[in-house]
């Protein structure tokens, strides 16, 4: 590979997305973006970036009608690295309760739930969360070599949601975060797969830096290969 | 959950501009200029505005908001003149991140539906301009307060948000411009009556204002004229050089007497010191 050519980054336009600002924060963090919704353009990426704004069962649909589950599937098994963004940091779970129970990607053992309609007062919450939230870093969890390896504990992220994720096993946590009195897990890590709740293309500068440590993850993955 | 702290920008043709209850807009620069310095400065979100397209039934804001989006990585809503399900994709495809809809909801409320269906509620927020009437009962309009509806505000928002609004952007046209504070009874009505989150807009004079409207219930807070007024008066001490806009009016206009200019910065420093989350603008 020439090293002065910028990795390709496969980002998934299943027709429901904002790929378009995923990919102006790629090309920030001197990445080659490139929407696609071909098969062939997620095999030919060096890294997949699945995007997401809307409804579950709608995604998993199109997904579906373009063909594009298995070869999603595909490119996680084969290691390449690959990030799911809000909604498709949501599709990487076995199944979610929006507008019934939908069958996810299952790449990640757990499901999605919505946020209750009342706290623990008793309280109608304000749902969905549109606005800056906190992540925080796990007692056990270590952020190096993470997309978060630059990001200061308790930093705020831009978050949009009705729905989160819960793992099955807790290990898989990368940060957490809390809303209305629910704490839940907004980003997950394991090998070559990161999801995160909030929009970091929509975060300022700190949103930016996440998207420079997955660039380098992405030129340490092909060093690796190469 | 913080508080969010939105500039909004108006935008006719080219150029920003700011007028009084929506009307009498003059020129203050190059939107570009402002959303930067916005950006910079800590703003969670912007708001633009093409303050009359829906007078002339057109949409100009295209390239404002492709250049916006380039070089602002926060949440861009975009509105004015939006009458169709394609009207809002091609906005969101040029970078917007929401799309506020007004007239075109009031004419056809089931839009807000095709839209929520089609790009998701949170893409949609329904933006409510408020008329108190002499008899304390607030009326929506459209056309920046020109035209009524004849629909009470309250039972609108909820109708709206029924529909599947993500948002509402409340807009007081008695207060907008003039520097006199949040319509907080407004604010009130509407942000207990819903739970989707409600933007409250028109009337800060000052950062005690802006939090008043949090106090009232507001989830977020919009304005203009405080940030546009010190943006203007750093710009000229730092660039030392006119504007190319016509921002006299802002320095020594009596209207404007009751704005104190402030930066997003004593925003938040003020929210904070009233016990209110929001980021800090230093993490931008």
């Amino acid at each position: 590979m020439n090293p002065s050519a910028k990795p390709k980054v496969a980002i998934v336009d299943y027709e429901l997305a904002n790929m378009f600002s995923v990919a102006r924060a790629c090309a920030h963090a001197g990445l080659d973006p490139v929407v696609t919704s071909e098969p062939r353009g997620l095999e030919d990426a060096t890294a997949v970036i699945l995007p997401g704004v809307g409804a579950f069962g709608e995604a998993m649909a199109n997904l579906h009608r373009l063909g594009l589950v298995s070869p999603i599937q595909n490119v996680i098994a084969s290691g390449k690295p690959f990030l799911g963004i809000c909604l498709g940091m949501q599709l990487l779970f076995s199944e979610s309760e929006e507008f019934g129970t939908t069958e996810g990607l299952g790449i990640i053992p757990g499901r999605v739930i919505r946020f209750p309609r009342t706290n623990d007062q008793g309280a109608a919450t304000r749902v969905p969360q549109i606005g800056w939230n906190r992540l925080s870093r796990p007692r056990s969890a270590s952020w190096e070599g993470t997309l978060l390896a630059t990001t200061p504990n308790e930093e705020y992220m831009y978050f949009l949601h009705s729905y989160y994720a819960i793992p099955d096993d807790s290990s898989v946590t990368l940060c957490t975060t809390e809303y209305e009195g629910t704490g839940y897990c907004s980003g997950v890590a394991r090998r070559n797969v990161a999801g995160l709740q909030f929009h970091p293309e929509k975060s300022a500068r700190r949103g930016l830096a996440i998207y420079e440590a997955f660039a380098r993850q992405i030129t340490e993955a092909e060093d690796t290969r190469s | 959950m913080s508080i969010r702290v939105i500039p909004r920008l108006d935008i006719k043709g080219p150029n920003l501009v700011k007028g009084i209850h929506l009307e009498g807009l003059r020129v203050l620069g190059k939107p570009e200029d402002f959303a930067r310095h916005y950006y910079e400065a800590g703003a969670d979100e912007m708001i633009y505005q093409d303050v009359v397209a829906s007078l002339y039934g057109r949409n100009s804001l295209h390239q404002i908001v492709a250049r916006a989006a380039e070089s602002t990585f926060i949440p861009l809503t975009v509105g004015g003149g939006l009458r169709s399900v394609d009207d809002i994709r091609n906005v969101l495809r040029a970078g917007a991140d929401k799309v506020s809809l007004n007239t075109a909801a009031v004419n056809d409320p089931d839009l807000i539906s095709r839209a929520a269906r089609t790009f998701g509620s949170s893409a949609i927020v329904i933006s409510i301009e408020a008329i108190r009437q002499t008899d304390g009962r607030y009326l929506a309009f459209t056309d920046n307060g020109r035209e009524q509806t004849g629909t009470e505000v309250v039972s609108w928002a909820k109708r709206v948000e029924e529909l599947g609004a993500g948002e509402i952007c409340l807009t007081s046209v008695d207060r907008e411009g003039t520097g006199r504070g949040y319509d907080t009874d407004l604010i009130a009505q509407v942000a207990h009556a819903v739970s989707i989150p409600v933007i409250a807009h028109g009337g800060a004079g000052s950062a005690e204002h802006v939090a008043e409207a949090v106090l009232a219930g507001a989830s977020a807070v919009a304005f203009a004229s405080i940030v546009h007024y010190e943006f203007v008066r750093a710009h000229h001490r730092s660039e030392g050089h006119e504007e190319e806009g016509n921002t006299t009016f802002l320095r020594g206009d009596r209207q404007f007497s009751r704005v104190t200019p402030v930066s997003l910065q004593q925003i938040k420093d003020h929210l904070a010191s009233r016990g209110i989350e929001c980021r800090p603008a230093s993490a931008a």
